[in-house]
């Protein structure tokens, strides 16, 4: 199986975040096309004009992962273009712990916006790459799904439960010649965490991005990035939970 | 909007400002902060003294908003977010033939910032300012947006180019930008072996680029020596990019002593040979040398240090002769000094440029150099000169009002444009910039 660069397209959903849009630069400065999906049109407009005025074929198109009337046309949209089809899911949603505290019907939202959408978006996706013997998925999960911690609960259990679902997707499509990497951020310098107090070792969208589309390239299955986050999660995971229970980190 | 408390500085690290700062991704989280909270703008804070702060205050930073709106291949007419940097324009549009008409000394200068500034280049002699190649800018007050050009609200754009933020959040700008035949540079440096000889070659240079470094330590005979360098855009193959380095500690204090800056700036001046030579460069190269040293004023220690900048009139160059034997003898400077011709160009009221000499100093943070900039500051008063305001941290207000002659005029504007004077920044507090004499 061969893949050149120049027949490569990109889905990008939730693409107005900046770790999503340094990402589809990384893409598109190699040559590859652009699909930049959310729900804010206006601004995925303007990305999409901004990739173009950079050489690149970039299109903005309507993604709500709440609303799956909106998945089809997508697919639809990408199976139309010849070559190789990725896909990279940027969506999830973060309330603070002590809005879904007071208001938990808010956590429907969270679990689609980081799992369940996303995941049937996917699935979706899946039988065109089977049926094209290629194409790789990259889904941003968090470090925040290693663990269950009294800060995030709610938005770690629903990345946890994506992380679940790409391992399981990634089973799938090994088989038919695809490939799916999920991705671990740590602590990313994005509008998400800009203000949020006890942020360490905050890594660009741009270094992300990178690092994002080296895993890609050497077929990696699961990276946290930056690296280093792969030995403090090590650590978080193997802390006894009689411990970890009484922690607050 | 999530506003963070932030501490920053200016790229001369002398003056800090703890404000809460914004930092807005799209147009409308851009336009929801300004009418929540009107305040300054920043980008990548290139101004080494208090231009950008506002300290106990809020800013926006304009760093996220970076995107080309809209970009026309046959005229080279470029619309974009205004945080968006020249280097990213310059290494988007040079393989395609276009580039910024003006760029000032560092890529990760935004257009928000060069706007605000009115910056020069080493084509100034022959292009101008940059806001003589701005075609328009939209300007964000409250919840109010207005669009200047040189035609419609002609007075508001006068005094939004080098207007230093005051007349709104420049949040958009379209711009011309020149043709260029390919993406190297061809490269020429001289010596210069004395003051004469300096003035002599920048005058008769007929090059596109034109800049001269100038060793301040030199005394004597060799006063004013240096290396000019010429250049004109070229189309050829790219010389391979020196990797990027970091200074990833601030330098000890001994580290720009004065015998080591002596012994570097012979080298430095002996690296070219007496009979010249030419060269093939990289556009950011030779546009950019130092953005390759990450934090470069880091090298500085951590008190930081102090760029002198003036321009004289062209028959006061015995003037910027004095100045020049007095930071010699002083023996307080840096390697880094540049020496340039410049033209008449300058886009608006507060505009840095006029026909004349323009010197660029850097001291290391001391007693002594603040008390060496004060005696330049007079002097430059006296030459009828003025001083850079990119660059000022130690002027006082009657001395730049009295430098630039069209203060009043702007003064109007601008407290038309933001009548609650939300857009105070630090300099503007420092130097009463806001009143009128």
């Amino acid at each position: 199986m061969t893949k050149t660069k120049q027949n490569q397209c990109w889905i990008i959903l939730g693409a107005t975040s900046s770790m999503a849009r340094a990402f589809a630069q990384a893409v598109a400065d190699q040559g590859a096309s652009v699909i930049l999906a959310g729900r804010d049109m206006d601004d995925l407009k303007r990305s999409a004009t901004d990739l173009s005025a950079r050489g690149v074929t970039a299109e903005a198109v309507k993604f709500d992962a709440r609303d799956i009337a909106t998945f089809q046309p997508i697919i639809d949209r990408a199976g139309r273009e010849e070559g190789v089809i990725n896909a990279a899911v940027f969506v999830g949603s973060m309330p603070a712990q002590e809005d879904i505290d007071a208001n938990p019907a808010l956590i429907e939202g969270v679990v689609k916006d980081s799992h369940t959408g996303p995941a049937a978006f996917l699935t979706m996706l899946a039988p065109i790459i089977e049926d094209r013997g290629a194409g790789t998925i990259v889904g941003v999960c968090s470090v925040a799904g290693d663990r269950g911690r009294i800060g995030n609960y709610v938005y770690g259990s629903a990345k946890a439960g994506f992380a679940t679902y790409l391992s399981g997707l990634r089973n799938r499509l090994t088989r038919a010649g695809g490939h799916v990497v999920t991705v671990k951020p740590g602590f990313v310098d994005t509008a998400m965490t800009w203000g949020i107090e006890g942020m360490f070792l905050v890594a660009s969208p741009q270094k992300v991005a990178a690092d994002i589309l080296k895993a890609v390239e050497k077929q990696r299955n699961v990276i946290y990035t930056p690296f280093f986050w792969r030995y403090i999660m090590l650590i978080i995971r193997h802390i006894p939970e009689f411990v970890f229970k009484k922690m607050s980190i | 909007m999530v506003w963070k408390n932030n501490e920053y500085s200016g790229w001369g690290r002398v003056l800090k400002a703890s404000a809460e700062l914004a930092r807005p991704e799209r147009a409308r989280s851009l336009k929801a902060a300004v009418a929540q909270h009107p305040c300054p703008a920043i980008g990548n804070c290139r101004s080494y003294g208090d231009a950008p702060l506002n300290d106990g205050g809020r800013a926006i930073d304009m760093t996220r908003m970076n995107r080309i709106i809209d970009f026309d291949a046959d005229t080279g007419v470029v619309t974009v977010e205004a945080g968006i940097t020249i280097g990213d324009l310059a290494h988007v549009f040079a393989p395609r033939g276009w580039l910024p008409a003006v760029m000032p000394g560092t890529g990760f200068a935004t257009v928000g910032g060069c706007i605000a500034q009115d910056v020069h280049g080493k084509n100034h002699h022959n292009e101008g300012s940059f806001g003589q190649h701005v075609l328009s800018v939209t300007l964000f007050n409250g919840d109010k947006r207005t669009v200047a050009t040189p035609t419609r609200n002609a007075n508001l754009f006068r005094a939004t180019m080098g207007g230093i933020g005051q007349t709104g959040v420049i949040a958009e700008a379209k711009l011309q930008l020149k043709p260029c035949p390919g993406d190297v540079m061809m490269v020429t440096e001289r010596r210069a072996e004395d003051w004469d000889d300096h003035l002599a070659l920048l005058d008769g240079s007929q090059a596109t680029y034109t800049v001269g470094w100038i060793d301040t330590t030199a005394k004597g005979a060799a006063l004013g020596r240096g290396v000019i360098e010429e250049a004109e855009l070229a189309a050829g193959l790219l010389p391979k990019a020196k990797p990027s380095k970091k200074i990833p500690l601030d330098a000890p204090n001994f580290a720009l002593a004065g015998p080591v800056v002596r012994a570097f700036n012979n080298a430095y001046y002996r690296r070219v040979p007496s009979s010249g030579r030419s060269s093939v460069k990289r556009i950011d190269d030779f546009f950019f040398p130092l953005d390759k040293i990450h934090d470069w004023n880091r090298l500085y220690g951590k008190r930081g240090f102090y760029q002198f900048q003036n321009v004289v009139p062209l028959d006061q160059a015995g003037a910027l002769k004095a100045m020049l034997e007095l930071i010699a003898g002083a023996g307080l400077s840096s390697p880094l000094a540049v020496l340039k011709r410049m033209g008449p160009g300058r886009a608006g009221h507060m505009s840095f440029p006029m026909e004349g000499y323009t010197l660029a100093v850097d001291f290391p943070a001391r007693d002594a150099a603040v008390d060496l900039i004060a005696m330049l500051e007079d002097m430059t008063m006296d030459a009828g000169g003025r001083l850079y305001l990119a660059k000022d941290a130690l002027a006082t207000g009657p001395a730049i009002k009295a430098m630039y002659p069209e203060h009043g005029d702007w003064v109007k504007q601008v407290n038309k444009a933001d009548p609650d004077h939300a857009l105070e920044t630090d300099m503007v507090r420092r130097l009463n910039l806001r009143e009128a004499e």
